[in-house]
C-alpha cells in the first residue's frame, strides 16, 4: 500500500522532475559517512571500499513492451539496475554488486525489503527500485536507497519520463545514491562532448561527436569531412563551440544542437581555436594567432566585439573560469616555456601560479573552485592537479601521454585523453582526485578531447 | 628569441591582410591530366609544369620543407638556404602564391600546438618576405600535432614533424 501512495504521487510529476520523498524520512544517522565524506581535496578512499551496496533489478508491477525495452519492463529493470551499478562502481567510493548477481526483489518489496535476504549477503547498503509503464506512454522509475544494518529507508526519489529517456532515471538514482552516501554533489546525469578519433596516425579522422557521461547514447555531430578539434559544451547543453578546418584553417564555430545550425564565433582572417565558456554561458574565451602571436579574447556568446585580455609576445591559449566567473586561468609560454597563470575576468592582474620545473598546460578549473586540473609536461604528458594559488601540486596519471583534463560536475573526477605510443591511438580515461581509481571509458572508436557538462538540467 | 618574435610579428603585420581563404592544396595534381596550352606541338615535356606544386616539390628536393627544435620556431641557417631557394623559385614564378603549413610534433598538447605551427609557419614565411616575396602571395595555415608525416614516436619521428612546408597553390 505502501507503494501506491508513492507512485499516485509520482504520477503527478511532470517529464524528468524527481519526486520528492513523500514522507520525510526520520533522521538517521549513517554510519561514518558524513564524517569519511570527500570534504576535502584530498580524498582518503580506504574507510569506503567496503560499503557494500546492493543493486538488484528494477521490480515492475506489469510486464509491458515499451519502446525503451521490446522486452517489457521486467527486462528494462534488470537494464536500470545495471546502469546503477555500473555507475557506481571504480569510482572508490563503494563495492556495488549488480543484478547479475543478485536475486530479483518482487514489485512489493521494493517498498517492503526482504532484510534477511541482504543482511545473509553482507549488504550494508541496498538499492532498489521499480519501472512501471503508464498509459500515456511515459515510464514512471522509483529508487530507493535502504540501509541494511538499520532496516530502514535513507532516501528515495522517482521520476515520469519519456521512455527514450530512461538511462536517465538510472543515472539520477545513481546520482542520489552517491550524494546521500558521500555527501557530494551528483554527477552521473551530465553528457561529454569529445572528438570521436579513426583511421591511421598521418591520416587521422577527426569527428565531433557527444554522448551520456557513461558513455551511452553515442552520436556524431560532424562527418569527418574536415579535422573537429577540442569541443565544450554550453553550461545549458544548447551549443557546443568547437574547431573546425571545414575552411581549410582552423576556426572556432558554436554549433546549434537542435538546429543543426553553426555560425563562426568570430569573423576574422586568423586562425581562432582553443573555445572556453563562461560559467553563465553568455561569454566564449577564445585564442586567436595574428601574424604568429596567439592572445585571448573574449566575446560576447550572441555576437559582438571581441576583447582581446592578454598582449605582448608570445603564446597565450586556453582559459577557464573560475566558478564564480571572476577569474581565469589560462596557459601562457611568455617566460620561455608553457606555464599557467590567473587573471581576472577583464584581463587585468595577470601572474604565474606553476612553478614546480617541467612545462604547464590546459589548466581547468574545478567547479568547486578549490583546484585546478592541468597537463603536465616533464618528458611524459600527466595529469596534475592544484590549487588556484599554485600549491599542493598532485599527479593524478602516469602514463605516457595524458591530456586535456575536464572535471565532472562535482569536481571529484576529472576525465582526459589518453595517446598510446607510437599508434597514437587516443581514449579517455578518468581519474578521481586521489589518483588511485582510473578507468577508461566504452567508445565505439578512439576518443580524445573530452569536455564534460554540468548536471543536466 | 624575443627578437625574433619582434621581427615576425612586423613582417606579418603587414602581410596581415594578405591572408585568403582558400584551402591549401593536398595532393599534388598528376602532371599528364594538366592540360598544357601550348598551340604548336612541340615535343612534350616530361614532369611536372613548371609554377606548379609538383614541379616546386620537384625543384625543391626536399627544401619546401624546413625543420625546427623542441618548442622553437626561428629560421636557423639551413632554414636559410631552403627559404633561399624557395624564394627564388617563387620570384621567378612570379603569378603563383603558395601557402606554408605549420606542424608540432605529437609531444605537447594540441592547442598550444596549433599556435606553435602558426609560429612556424609565420616565421618561415616571414624569412621569405624579407628576401623578396610579396607578402600577399603567401599565406599560413597551422596543423598543430595533427598531421604528422613521420609516424613513430621517437625523437627521429617529432623531428620530422616539427616543420614548416612551403606549397605552391595552383
Amino acid at each position: 500500500m505502501a507503494l501506491r501512495t508513492i507512485l499516485l504521487a509520482a504520477g503527478l510529476c511532470l517529464v524528468a522532475v524527481p519526486v520528492a520523498a513523500q514522507d520525510a524520512a526520520p533522521p538517521l544517522e549513517v554510519p561514518e559517512v558524513e564524517e569519511e565524506g570527500l570534504s576535502g581535496s584530498v580524498t582518503d578512499d580506504s574507510a569506503w571500499q567496503d560499503l557494500g551496496i546492493a543493486i538488484p533489478a528494477f521490480a515492475t508491477n506489469r510486464e509491458t513492451a515499451t519502446p525503451a525495452n521490446a522486452q517489457g519492463t521486467g527486462a528494462l529493470g534488470v537494464e536500470l539496475g545495471r546502469v546503477v551499478f555500473n555507475d557506481l562502481r571504480n569510482n572508490g567510493l563503494f563495492r556495488p554488486v549488480g543484478p547479475d548477481a543478485l536475486p530479483r526483489p518482487g514489485y512489493p518489496e521494493i517498498t517492503a525489503p526482504a532484510w534477511g535476504t541482504w543482511q545473509g549477503r553482507s549488504a550494508e547498503m541496498l538499492v532498489q527500485g521499480y519501472v512501471r509503464a503508464g498509459d500515456d506512454g511515459r515510464l514512471t522509475v522509483g529508487c530507493y536507497l535502504y540501509d541494511v544494518q538499520l532496516q530502514q529507508e535513507l532516501v528515495r526519489e522517482g521520476w515520469v519520463i519519456a521512455p527514450a529517456e530512461w538511462r536517465r532515471a538510472a543515472h539520477k538514482c545513481a546520482d542520489m545514491v552517491y550524494s546521500r552516501l558521500s555527501g557530494e554533489s551528483p554527477f552521473f546525469d551530465s553528457r561529454i562532448a569529445y572528438i570521436a578519433e579513426t583511421g591511421p596516425k598521418d591520416n587521422r579522422v577527426k569527428r565531433l561527436a557527444i554522448m551520456d557521461s557513461d558513455g551511452a547514447n553515442h552520436r556524431f555531430i560532424t562527418n569527418g569531412q574536415s579535422s573537429a578539434l577540442t569541443p565544450r559544451y554550453s553550461p545549458d547543453y544548447s551549443r557546443i563551440a568547437y574547431v573546425s578546418y571545414q575552411n581549410g584553417y582552423a576556426r572556432i564555430y558554436v554549433y546549434e544542437i537542435d538546429s543543426g545550425r553553426q555560425t563562426l564565433v568570430t569573423q576574422s582572417q586568423n586562425p581562432t581555436f582553443a573555445p572556453r565558456w563562461s560559467p553563465d554561458g553568455r561569454t566564449i574565451l577564445y585564442s586567436m594567432a595574428v601574424a604568429g602571436n596567439t592572445d585571448i579574447y573574449r566575446v560576447p556568446a550572441t555576437g559582438g566585439t571581441p576583447q582581446r585580455l592578454t598582449d605582448g609576445p608570445g603564446i597565450d591559449v586556453g582559459g577557464s573560469y573560475s566558478p564564480d566567473g571572476s577569474r581565469i586561468v589560462f596557459e601562457s609560454d611568455r617566460s620561455g616555456s608553457q606555464q599557467i597563470y590567473v587573471m581576472d575576468a577583464g584581463g587585468g592582474n595577470q601572474r604565474r601560479i606553476s612553478f614546480f620545473g617541467g612545462r604547464s598546460a590546459t589548466p581547468e578549473w574545478s567547479p568547486r573552485g578549490d583546484q585546478i586540473a592541468f597537463t603536465h609536461i616533464a618528458g611524459d604528458l600527466r595529469v596534475a592537479v592544484m590549487t588556484p594559488s599554485g600549491g599542493g601540486m598532485r599527479h593524478l596519471t602516469s602514463s605516457w601521454q595524458d591530456e586535456a583534463p575536464t572535471w565532472a560536475p562535482n569536481g571529484r573526477i576529472v576525465q582526459f585523453f589518453r595517446t598510446a605510443r607510437n599508434s597514437g591511438e587516443t581514449s579517455i580515461w578518468q581519474v578521481d582526485l586521489t589518483g588511485r581509481n582510473e578507468r577508461r571509458l566504452n567508445t565505439p572508436v578512439g576518443a580524445s578531447d573530452p569536455a564534460w557538462g554540468p548536471v543536466l538540467p | 628569441m624575443k627578437k625574433i618574435v619582434l621581427v615576425a610579428t612586423f613582417a606579418s603585420v603587414m602581410a596581415l591582410s594578405a591572408c585568403k581563404k582558400e584551402a591549401p592544396a593536398e595532393i599534388p595534381p598528376p602532371p599528364q591530366n594538366i592540360v598544357t596550352p601550348t598551340p604548336t606541338p612541340p615535343p612534350p615535356p616530361q614532369g611536372p609544369i613548371p609554377g606548379t606544386q609538383a614541379h616546386f616539390a620537384r625543384e625543391m628536393a626536399g627544401r619546401d620543407t624546413i625543420y625546427f627544435d623542441t618548442d622553437m620556431f626561428n629560421v636557423d641557417a639551413e632554414d636559410q638556404v631552403a627559404l633561399r631557394q624557395q624564394a627564388t623559385y617563387l620570384q621567378q614564378y612570379s603569378n603563383i602564391r603558395a601557402t606554408i603549413e605549420g606542424h608540432a610534433d605529437e609531444r605537447g598538447t594540441r592547442e598550444y600546438n596549433i599556435a606553435l605551427g602558426e609560429r612556424r609557419a609565420t616565421a618561415a614565411k616571414n624569412y621569405l618576405v624579407s628576401l623578396g616575396v610579396p607578402a600577399d602571395r603567401l599565406s599560413v595555415v597551422s596543423y598543430g600535432k595533427e598531421r604528422p608525416v613521420a609516424v613513430g614516436s621517437n625523437e627521429q619521428a617529432w623531428a620530422r614533424n616539427r616543420r614548416a612546408v612551403t606549397i605552391v597553390l595552383n
